[in-house]
């Protein structure tokens, strides 16, 4: 039943096929709506009619390719400039964070650590609400005083980055801690009894060894911030990010377009997880 | 919005219109569900790629595994709506080999929404159970095993107990997700699986009635919360355990 231990014939088998349906089960979707991107066909579903790639390049009326509508690629575009700030801002913030919890004593450190894991549990709608009321009272008590419209204090593109960046600069500050802890504290006090500055031992010593965790960290931030709705669409301004366009879409009005989209996140996604799976083997 | 007063008439409103308080109820118990649906799904997953096939294989699996959750639930929830629908890709299949003769109605029906919730949270499961698993010592197992012990008394006796703070961890995640989930419950649960995500969602972006949404927002974190509360005492799991 494990690897040092025999076991039954049957109880193997009966495992294997159990595992090999569960991830028939996980990767069914994917393949689906990969495979459906190339029919010939206006619905969304079998029978097969062929192989074609209009759902991408296609530029009539009938049928328009996903590279040909301007409105998707304006909201991809949305997306990824969303996803690179907020991956910035986050990546910062969040080993500052992980830092700051796992070197430094202060008091009301465990309520201070409690907070900013809370992001992890409370549900995405209830941030979103929360970030929109906020702001939205914020921005209504500085135009009444002050006569100033903030942007950042309405539904925006710049409030959708703040949105996103509060919970992704947790999962930033988690990976980053795991790593942390992995450390050798004994190189920084090295450094330090060198005459380092305390600034200089973590610019030269610490980070440098935080290094793949931070751009790991980085692209989870990404694609946090690429996949997120639950939060985004209360913060969305005039600009939707890709996730919202597709949502209303699948609502109003499904065209293998979709599937085309969907092709080519599953693709982007499955190389990113490729390159650090590899990238990862040869690290060790 | 109108003059601001302080008032609990949003609040009130919840306890006293059926509607609200029943599909809260009713998003509580499917959410309780899933989660267990979850652990029975994932734990076989999880002990398998940290103690039956070889580290190298397991890698791969995990990428495999990751990949759903990377590519984000809008996309996977869209997948199932592709497969489960009246002419989707399952019915088709099914009455092509001549399985059955009338599609079956899968989409729009608590099914379809149990099988999206249970998709985009089990993963959530996996990991906490995989990193438990990983620190129990096999010896433990093989020590059973010698002393004559059967397979069922191994897991209930010994994994399942040592596994209980990633299991309690998982749970938590996973039930937070569920109970909060939007898009599974709005895209392929049918009309009468009416979520409670969806009343704050829809006295937001439609009713523009944003107090008694923020109240309901309230609520969902406060029940949510008490009901964690409640399922750790029963189970006698310590939050600080759970944590670490």
């Amino acid at each position: 039943m494990i690897r040092s231990l025999p076991s039954s014939s049957l109880y193997r088998i009966g495992y294997g096929v159990y595992v090999f349906l569960f991830f028939t089960f996980l990767l069914m979707p994917l393949v689906a709506i990969s495979v459906l991107a190339f029919n010939d066909s206006n619905f969304i579903s079998l029978p097969w009619n062929g192989f074609t790639l209009d759902w991408f390049f296609s530029e009539t009326d009938e049928r328009q390719g996903l590279f040909a509508d301007e409105e998707l690629i304006a909201s991809i575009y949305t997306s990824i400039t969303t996803g690179f700030f907020v991956a910035v801002l986050s990546t910062l913030v969040g080993t500052f964070a992980a830092l700051l919890f796992e070197e430094e004593q202060f008091r009301l450190k465990g309520l201070f650590y409690f907070l900013a894991l809370a992001p992890l549990v409370i549900p995405g709608v209830i941030l979103g609400i929360s970030i929109l009321l906020t702001a939205t009272a914020a921005g209504n008590h500085i135009e009444n005083t002050f006569g100033l419209d903030v942007e950042l204090f309405r539904p925006s593109y710049w409030l959708v980055v703040l949105g996103q960046f509060s919970f992704a600069a947790t999962y930033v500050m988690l990976l980053v801690t795991a790593r942390l802890k992995k450390f050798d504290r004994t190189l920084e006090e090295a450094a330090l009894s060198l005459k380092a500055t305390r600034l200089e031992a973590i610019w030269y010593v610490t980070i440098p060894f935080l290094r793949p965790a931070i751009i790991g960290a980085f692209v989870v931030a990404f694609i946090l911030s690429f996949s997120n709705i639950n939060t985004t669409i209360f913060l969305i301004g005039s600009d939707p990010t890709l996730p919202i366009d597709l949502y209303s879409r699948i609502r109003f009005s499904s065209t293998p377009i979709l599937n085309a989209v969907s092709f080519m996140i599953v693709v982007a996604i499955s190389g990113l997880a490729i390159i650090n799976f590899f990238a990862n083997r040869s690290n060790k | 919005m109108g003059e601001m007063v302080f008032s609990f008439a949003n609040y009130i409103e919840f306890f006293t219109q059926k509607i609200y308080w029943l599909t809260f109820v009713k998003t509580a118990a499917f959410s309780i569900g899933v989660t267990m649906l979850a652990f029975l799904v994932s734990f076989p997953i999880a002990f398998y790629l940290t103690k039956v096939i070889s580290k190298k294989n397991a890698g791969f699996l995990m990428v495999l595994l990751l990949i759903p959750l990377w590519v984000g639930e809008l996309v996977t929830v869209y997948g199932w709506m592709v497969l489960l629908g009246d002419h989707g890709v399952i019915n088709h299949l099914l009455i092509t080999i001549g399985l059955i003769d009338e599609p079956i109605n899968m989409l729009y029906t608590n099914f379809s929404m149990v099988v999206g919730l249970l998709y985009m949270s089990m993963l959530f499961m996996v990991i906490p159970v995989m990193s438990t698993l990983q620190s129990l010592d096999d010896s433990l197992i093989e020590a059973a095993c010698d002393l004559g012990a059967s397979k069922w008394d191994i897991y209930t006796k010994i994994i399942i107990p040592y596994s209980m703070p990633g299991i309690t961890s998982g749970a938590i995640i996973v039930f937070m997700l569920v109970i909060g989930d939007y898009l599974a419950p709005n895209l392929l649960g049918g009309k009468n699986s009416l979520w409670f995500t969806e009343q704050i969602y829809n006295n937001f972006l439609q009713t523009f009635n944003w107090n008694e949404g923020a109240a309901f927002g309230f609520l969902l974190l406060i029940f949510s919360s008490a009901i964690i509360w409640f399922a750790l005492k029963l189970s006698g799991q310590k939050l600080e355990k759970v944590g670490s």
